[in-house]
């Protein structure tokens, strides 16, 4: 007998609402939700490869403890007892010498951050990150800089957009099917799409206008289209007198940010910059300057991203038709709570609160720590920076081939005396791990609900949809699991996940049932917009968006510190990385579907800087960084901009159980030196000088 | 095609090869074979304005089929309601002769059974009134699955559609 089952892909992190049929006790097929307009009953490849991880005889499929030198590849099998006691023994050990703050927790963001937050809190570690600081860490801080509220909390409405600036978001390849569902619609019925990009990329082919700008100059494009903006005052006056805060400010600052002088730094015609000025001008305030995705590119991220965010108010184009809006929770659909948490219990007082990356404290005075500053994880642990740090969790989250230079990363490995994975694949952390802990696949595991908030907010659902092919545990069982053996037990009250459900369910009055015919529930029928004449809520001091952010004068930031122009010296490239279609992050690269599509990363290089060096296409090359180098095939092209170099993060894999993605192509974090953006803490992925030469 | 036919959108399709994956999963399909695939052109610079194409080829059901011809054990048959041509697996002697008849080399070699395999347009779907794979996982609908006749009418309709209602939105 076939069964549907509503519930939530996670391929990636996006989290698709998708429609499994299963029968036997197998998957027969993976749609999108229909119930969910913008899914069009599409799947990613990503999620059309999900039979191929539940398949896959490389994946983690037992608990396991080191018997070699760390990675070495040696193991034993173990029993979940085994592993869970060993783990918690090793912890009491160090815990008593170094206490528990020198336990780290990072983790992917995930349906069981809650039950992570709790666990840290009840072992007494301040350290918990998330992947998403070295993702974005620099948008949450720009964000909340300007409204007080988080990336998180504002989204893009695609579908009734007029125009939409693309910076680098490459919305074609880094998939996010109902975005890419909107935005095609929107394209069809004329919507504009600008996009800049030192690369052509799949979303430049689709785009209304392409800009090849110099690498890292998207800053100076910006502060001209500002400088257009304000003195042909295309911008939306009303908008701007209303919410507006520090506005005389910005006009006097981008006064010399001429096109003229754009045009010099980004190689973008001063007439071309103009003439993207005055169409959005006509199309505001449904206008869109995408304030990204991954903003981790330079060390001037945090302006970047506020520059980003500044146009769009320029433009009224906040909480606007079209524009960005914020995203709305259960209490703005009328209930008077939302889903319970388990991290807000009453935990013990902390012995010592100072955090391994100082954030929101002395060193990242405002970068959110609800998601803390990966990047400072090796220099902590290298430094003893506050103090020892000796255990790592790593819950789905690489450290290795996330935080850049490589070689670093691995010499802080060093100095832990326990690294403990929880994930689901091999990876570099996972191989260099003492214990591993398999997490199910999202199609054996239900997890606990999640809100998405929204113009239409709603409680979403992963529910299991075949049994467990291997010996493998849901993370919110191994998370508890691993609180009762540090005596933490009392804070993870549940057995089941319908218990945590209906502890989570209890105060919006819903229960796990009103799921099955969806696997959502809406809380609002219409969109919920707030007033734009009196009804916005933001947060600053002043009420209104700062451009001069009072978060950052106070911390001695400036809101508007001059440009500091870019050079690229001869004989040098930047190197550029970023995703495709097939793969998420660092996990995907060993997928049999994935892999046959992309199976190894290849260096974009222009063909006029290539044949001056002698290099054909697809011969091999080697690159060369401060911190590291690799060899991989050239791809020869004049899709690149002649002063960067691109490959796709990800590949480069070292661990030898992986067959198919063993060795193949080379990891970006190898090349990548560790430069920050040191306000906002978002890593300067994109800015490391490379020279190439034939291999 | 049969009685069918899928067409592309290229203005929709972002060469992001799921529709490759889905038929792979569903019909069980070894690396380095691929029932029906995705042809990119591009992007590529066309006077310095980037530019991309796409089309899908599943195989093309063809009214007299060279591979239906060319087997010698009378493995690879054509449905009578609706033409779809399709290889019976235990007839298949694994000669390979279907996939050097046909023009376009569609049949695909399994190596893991010695046999070859094709696309059925998902004919167990058909008959449950679904789409082929490809067609309903697609992931930004760019494909269209139905009957030449229908999709000629739909496409019409909607392409008049779209010119009269910027008439009225003047
Ligand atoms: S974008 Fe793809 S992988 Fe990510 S959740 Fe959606 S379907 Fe799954
Ligand atoms: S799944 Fe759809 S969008 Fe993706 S390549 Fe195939 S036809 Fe194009």
């Amino acid at each position: 007998m076939k069964k549907v089952v509503y519930t939530l892909c996670f391929m990636c992190s996006i989290r698709c609402p998708i429609k499994v049929v299963v029968e036997d006790d197998e998957i027969v097929s993976i749609e999108g939700n229909p119930y969910v307009g913008a899914m069009k009953g599409g799947v990613c490849p990503k999620g059309a490869a999900a039979t191929g991880l539940l398949n896959d005889t490389e994946r983690l499929q037992a608990p396991m403890i080191r018997t070699g030198p760390r990675g070495s590849g040696q193991w034993k099998r173990v029993s979940w007892d085994e592993a869970l006691d060993y783990t918690a023994e090793k912890c009491k050990e160090i815990f008593s010498k170094y206490g528990s703050k020198s336990a780290v927790w990072c983790e992917r963001t995930n349906f069981i951050t809650d039950l992570s937050k709790t666990f840290t809190k009840a072992i007494g570690t301040p350290n918990y990150f998330t992947h998403d600081a070295l993702c974005k860490g620099s948008v949450n801080t720009a964000c909340r800089s300007l409204f007080g509220y988080t990336d998180a909390q504002i989204s893009v409405d695609y579908g009734n957009t007029k125009h939409i600036v693309l910076y680098g978001r490459n919305i074609f390849e880094a998939i996010e099917v109902k975005a890419v569902n909107n935005l095609l619609d929107a394209m069809g019925k004329g919507a504009k799409l600008t996009y800049v990009d030192p690369r052509v990329t799949i979303t430049a082919a689709k785009s209304t206008r392409y800009l090849m700008i110099r690498p890292g100059t998207d800053l100076a494009l910006n502060y001209a289209l500002m400088n257009v903006i304000i003195k042909e005052r295309l911008f939306d006056a009303e908008y701007v007198d209303r919410w507006v805060d520090g506005f005389e400010k910005l006009r006097t600052f981008v006064d010399r940010y001429t096109p003229e002088w754009a045009e010099e730094e980004t190689g973008i015609p001063a007439n071309e910059i103009v003439a993207l000025a005055q169409e959005l001008g006509e199309a505001k305030p449904s206008v869109i300057f995408h304030y990204g995705y991954r903003g981790a590119n330079h060390p001037n991220e945090i302006y970047f991203r506020r520059s980003l965010l500044i146009l769009n108010a320029l433009m009224g184009s906040i909480e606007a038709k079209g524009g960005i809006f914020f995203k709305k929770g259960p209490k703005d659909a009328g209930h008077k709570a939302g889903l319970r948490n388990y991290s807000s219990q009453k935990f013990p007082k902390m012995e010592d609160t100072r955090r391994f990356d100082g954030c929101g404290q002395d060193k990242y005075p405002i970068a959110d720590p609800a998601h803390g500053v990966g990047g400072m994880f090796p220099l902590a642990v290298l430094n003893e920076d506050p103090y020892p740090i000796k255990v790592l969790f790593a819950f789905r989250f690489d450290p290795l081939y996330s935080i850049p230079d490589l070689n670093q990363n691995l010499k802080a490995l060093e100095k832990l005396d326990l690294i403990v994975s929880i994930d689901i694949n091999w990876g570099g952390i996972t191989w260099m791990s003492d214990v591993v802990l398999p997490e199910s696949t999202f199609l054996e595991r239900s997890d606990p609900i999640k809100m998405f908030p929204g113009l239409k907010p709603a409680p979403y659902r992963r529910v299991q949809c075949v049994t467990p092919r291997y010996d493998t545990k849901p993370g919110w069982w191994i998370v508890k699991a691993l609180a009762e053996r540090l005596g933490a037990g009392e804070y993870f009250p549940y057995e089941s996940i319908e218990d945590i459900w209906n502890y989570q369910l209890a105060d919006l009055g819903l229960k796990p049932e009103d799921f099955e015919a969806k696997g959502f529930v809406e809380l609002s029928d219409k969109p919920i917009w707030w007033d734009r004449k009196d009804g916005l809520k933001f947060k600053p001091p002043s009420g209104k968006i700062e451009f001069v952010s009072s978060l950052m004068e106070e911390h001695g930031f400036p809101s508007f510190p001059p440009y500091e122009k870019l050079e690229t010296p001869e004989s040098t490239f930047r190197l550029m990385v970023g995703r495709c279609a097939a793969h998420t992050h660092v996990a995907t690269q060993n997928n049999p579907y994935l892999n046959e599509l992309v199976s190894e990363n290849v260096l974009w290089i222009n063909n006029k800087k290539a044949e001056a060096l002698g290099i054909k296409n697809n011969e091999m090359v080697e690159v060369s960084s401060k911190v590291g180098k690799g060899t991989l095939r050239a791809f020869v092209t004049d899709l690149i901009h002649p002063e960067a170099v691109f490959i796709l993060h990800g590949f480069g894999h070292q661990e030898a159980g992986c067959t198919r993605s063993y060795k193949r192509g080379v990891a970006d974090t190898l090349l990548q030196e560790h430069i920050m953006d040191t306000i906002g803490g978002s890593p300067a992925l994109d800015h490391t000088l490379v020279s190439v030469k034939k291999a | 095609m049969g009685a069918y036919c899928i067409s592309t959108d290229p203005q929709r399709c972002i060469a992001c090869h799921a529709c490759e994956v889905h038929c792979k999963a569903k019909n069980n399909v070894p690396q380095g074979a691929s029932l029906g695939k995705i042809v990119i052109l591009g992007p590529k610079l066309v006077n310095g304005v980037p530019r991309m194409s796409a089309l899908f080829l599943p195989c093309f059901h063809c009214e007299d089929a060279w591979c239906i011809g060319a087997c010698p054990t009378e493995a690879i048959r054509r449905r009578a309601k609706d033409g779809i041509v399709y290889i019976v697996a235990d007839l298949c002697a694994g000669c390979k002769a279907c996939i050097t008849a046909c023009p376009w080399n569609i049949p695909q070699w399994n190596p893991q059974t010695g046999k070859a395999i094709k696309c059925d347009l998902c004919m167990d779907r058909i008959d449950e009134g679904l789409e082929p794979a490809c067609v309903a996982a697609c992931t930004t609908n760019a494909l269209r699955f139905g009957k030449p006749g229908e999709l000629s009418q739909e496409t019409r309709e909607a392409y008049g559609q779209a010119v009269l209602s910027k008439g009225f939105a003047g």
